[in-house]
């Protein structure tokens, strides 16, 4: 198992987040000399005295001169003990797609909120596409504590009122950790503040270092996507035909039943092939070529999957959507679905509810859904589609829709119903009153 | 607590970042990009300058499609200004892997008067108007690039499936959501994607790969005597590219590459490192960028890199 933790910022417009990703950049050494010259160049210009650490992170023109985030920046860093890949995602709401883009692939999230101003509607909209999404652990940064004197009791009330929260979308406490930090000056960040000596729990950096990483379930049921098949026809390989593809969930054996879900062709798998030479089994996200002992027509598109454990190809598809485009959504939509390695076409049949974040509840039967809304839909698609339910196989459980038009990406599927499963494991509205 | 060793003259921090053992994912995920736009797009292209990253690229598209022949061809964009060993080694590896190679001339386009040499004598930014005007040419629908997000803060924001306009543009506020490892390759005739399956690589990554793979790259990556003299803080060679002007002395240096790009605008940097393992070590000691270390062209200002990208740059 590698020792990596993907995570991303999330949050309200200017509660810290790339300020807060600047200072885990310096605190751990990870600027170099030549990247922290630019940008105290450019923070001396702009007339401050300290260099502005959000900078390292927002790398367009116009991000810096609006002093804003529009899109997601990468980051990468480590310490002794980790490595991180960082998303640090926009806060406004006109991006909140690319702040499910930066989400869609973290195992942790850093919510931040300014501690002057705790959880706003935009805290709330984050934390709910981060528990859709399945982000399995949060962490809560109570940012700009210098702000407030440092006060103990702001810093208690933004917590629990969190909690509240957090428990409502899922999340258990020892999922979610509350640190009262400053991304400005550096307290919590790395270092353990003199200034609040009332706070005794982790820095965000040694919490971030030694927090357990959610892995992929290995005994989850064998997924693979084929993306394409590999049919040399030279001298040396006449007759070699073998589907190339990443293991999307489970683990591919020599030896193994599997199903063609087009199909429901069943065979066993002869070979592992890699240019390395040939594995017996392959895990979770390795990139193989599969060989199997019949003839069977396979082509991309296809998901391989273990037999007896294969899902059954359906037409009609129950799915939340992330809305991530400008134009409205409404039911018969024709749109395209990109599931796996499968591009088919799709029509919204029904739109069954809309998630409304104020009450944590859902709106029955809506008409539309607007840009980052979220919604539960009933999809009908043209080509029968294998899928999993997202919360029991996160890769073959979501899709994205594309535009067939001007080939947009419009949202983020997640197969099955997340979003009732959130909404109604709390009693939602009459439980939960996250204030005005 | 932080322990010093000295090797080879130089000091080893190791409590410095290290870098996270997953090159095998990282590996895993170039696979899987190579092999979505083989099953997606119908002329793909990768864009091969003989550098580490874009050799780096090879060796993952040979590995995606074995024992298949990789099914695209390469392009590269002479700036007329290259270094010769990279031109061998480029010509070497095309040979070797029996592959078929396009190269787009700057030269030509100076000669017959479509670009007009720069005043500062730097080549890189007329490499634009050759490449988009190849990928028109060919009718490449996906261009391979070796491009990494920790290279720059502006290519931190890039996707890994990169939209680009019939002007070949990179348009940033535009960028379309990029969720899971679903790639979104549509696009409408005359534009074409950018690619970078190198994307979540670090430097040090692409060297620890190379180490592992026993990957050839060009001789000048390693620690070599050469002529240089110091423009702008950098070491530069001399060559048709202009230099040394008055004023410039030329020395006798040990020198190496740390990037490979056209010789009036990429510096080499001192160095006895004459092997992958010395090379690794000294990058990981390194308090600059690669960029920053030795491209005159990303120094101009402070969105040098976001301005090219936007005009079609790689
Ligand atoms: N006093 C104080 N100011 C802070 C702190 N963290 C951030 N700031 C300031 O808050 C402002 C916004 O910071 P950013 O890091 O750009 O905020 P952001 O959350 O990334 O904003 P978006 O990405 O646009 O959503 C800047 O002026 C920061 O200097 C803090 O801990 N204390
Ligand atoms: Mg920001």
């Amino acid at each position: 198992m590698s020792d990596l933790l993907r995570l991303a910022t999330a949050g309200s417009v200017d509660d810290g987040k790339s300020t807060l990703v600047g200072r885990l950049l310096y605190d751990t050494k990870s600027v170099l000399a030549d990247q922290l010259d630019a940008v105290t160049r450019a923070s001396v210009d702009k007339g401050l005295s300290t260099p502005d650490l959000s900078l390292l992170v927002d790398g367009l023109r116009s991000e810096r001169e609006q002093g804003i985030t529009i899109d997601v920046a990468y980051r990468y860093f480590g310490t002794p003990k980790r490595s991180f890949v960082l998303a640090d995602t926009p806060g406004h709401v006109q991006y909140t797609r690319n702040t499910v883009t930066g989400a869609s692939t973290a195992q942790l999230g850093v919510l931040l909120v300014d501690a002057r101003n705790g959880v706003v509607e935009q805290t709330r909209r984050h934390a709910t596409v981060l528990a859709l999404l399945g982000v399995p652990r949060l962490v809560l940064a109570v940012n700009k504590i210098d702000l407030v004197g440092y006060d103990q009791s702001a810093f208690e009330l933004i917590a629990k009122e969190f909690a509240a929260y957090a428990a409502a979308l899922g999340y258990t406490d020892e999922a979610v950790t509350t640190i009262p930090v400053s991304a400005l000056v550096g307290d919590n960040v790395a270092e353990s503040s003199a200034n609040t000596p009332w706070y005794t729990g982790p820095t965000l950096l040694r919490h971030l270092e030694s927090v357990p990483i959610a892995t992929d379930p290995h005994d989850a049921p064998f997924r693979f996507p084929v993306q394409y098949v590999i049919r040399p026809r030279t001298p040396e390989f006449p007759d070699y035909r073998g589907y190339a593809g990443q293991v999307a969930s489970g683990t591919a054996t020599v030896g193994d039943r599997v199903t063609v879900a087009s199909n429901g062709a069943t065979s066993t798998i002869t070979a592992i092939d890699t240019y390395d030479g040939p594995l017996h089994s392959a895990a979770t996200g390795r990139s193989v070529t599969v060989r199997l002992a019949d003839e069977i027509d396979i082509s991309r598109g296809d998901l391989i999957a273990a037999e007896p454990d294969a899902p059954q190809p359906s037409t009609e598809i129950e799915a939340t959507l992330c809305w991530l485009a400008e134009k409205e959504l409404r039911p018969g939509a024709r749109l395209l679905v990109k599931h796996g390695t499968k591009t088919t076409q799709a029509m919204l049949g029904e739109l069954t509810a809309r998630f409304d974040e104020q009450s944590l509840s859902c709106v029955d039967a809506p008409e539309n859904l607007s840009l980052n809304e979220i919604g539960q839909v009933r999809l009908r698609v043209a080509e029968p589609l294998p899928v999993d339910d997202y919360r029991t196989d996160p890769r073959n459980g979501s899709f994205i829709l594309i535009d067939a038009g001007d080939g947009s990406t419009l949202a983020a599927g997640l197969v099955g119903s997340p979003l009732r499963a959130l909404t109604s494991a709390t009693g939602a509205d009459t439980d939960v009153s996250p204030g005005p | 607590m932080t322990t010093e060793t000295i090797e080879e003259g130089k000091i080893i921090d190791e409590d410095a970042p290290v870098v996270a053992d997953n090159i095998e994912a990282l590996e895993s995920e170039a696979i899987h990009i190579f092999r979505e736009v083989a099953g997606e797009f119908d002329r793909p292209v990768i864009l091969f300058s003989g550098g580490k990253d874009s050799t780096v690229l090879l060796h993952l598209a040979i590995k995606a499609f074995w024992p298949a022949p990789v099914p695209f061809p390469l392009l590269h964009v002479d700036t007329g200004h290259n270094f010769p060993e990279v031109l061998e080694f480029r010509d070497r590896m095309v040979d070797r892997h029996g592959l078929r190679l396009v190269v787009a001339k700057v030269q030509d386009y100076i000669d017959d008067g479509r670009l007009s040499e720069r005043p500062d004598g730097t080549r890189n930014p007329l490499q634009t108007v050759p490449l988009l005007d190849a990928i028109n040419e060919n009718r490449f629908d996906a261009v391979f690039g070796g491009g990494r997000r920790d290279e720059e803060r502006a290519r931190a924001k890039e996707r890994i499936f990169s939209l680009r306009n019939a002007f070949g543009q990179w348009e940033p506020r535009r960028q379309r959501p990029e969720l899971w490892n679903l790639y979104n390759g549509r696009h409408s005739a005359g534009e074409h994607v950018r690619v970078f399956p190198l994307s979540n690589w670090t430097e040090a990554d692409v060297w620890r790969y190379i180490e592992r793979e026993d990957i050839e790259l060009p001789s000048i990556y390693f620690a070599h005597t050469r002529e240089v003299f110091a423009r702008d803080g950098m070491w530069l060679t001399a060559g048709p590219w202009g230099g040394p002007r008055e004023g410039e002395t030329v020395h006798r240096k040990q020198v190496r590459y740390r990037t490979v790009g056209d010789g009036s605008c990429t510096g080499a940097v001192e160095s006895g490192a004459d092997d992958v393992a010395s090379v690794i070590a000294e990058v990981s000691a390194s308090r600059l960028t690669e960029r920053g270390a030795t491209r005159a062209d990303d120094r101009i200002s402070e969105s040098a890199m976001e301005d090219r990208k936007r005009e079609g740059y790689f």
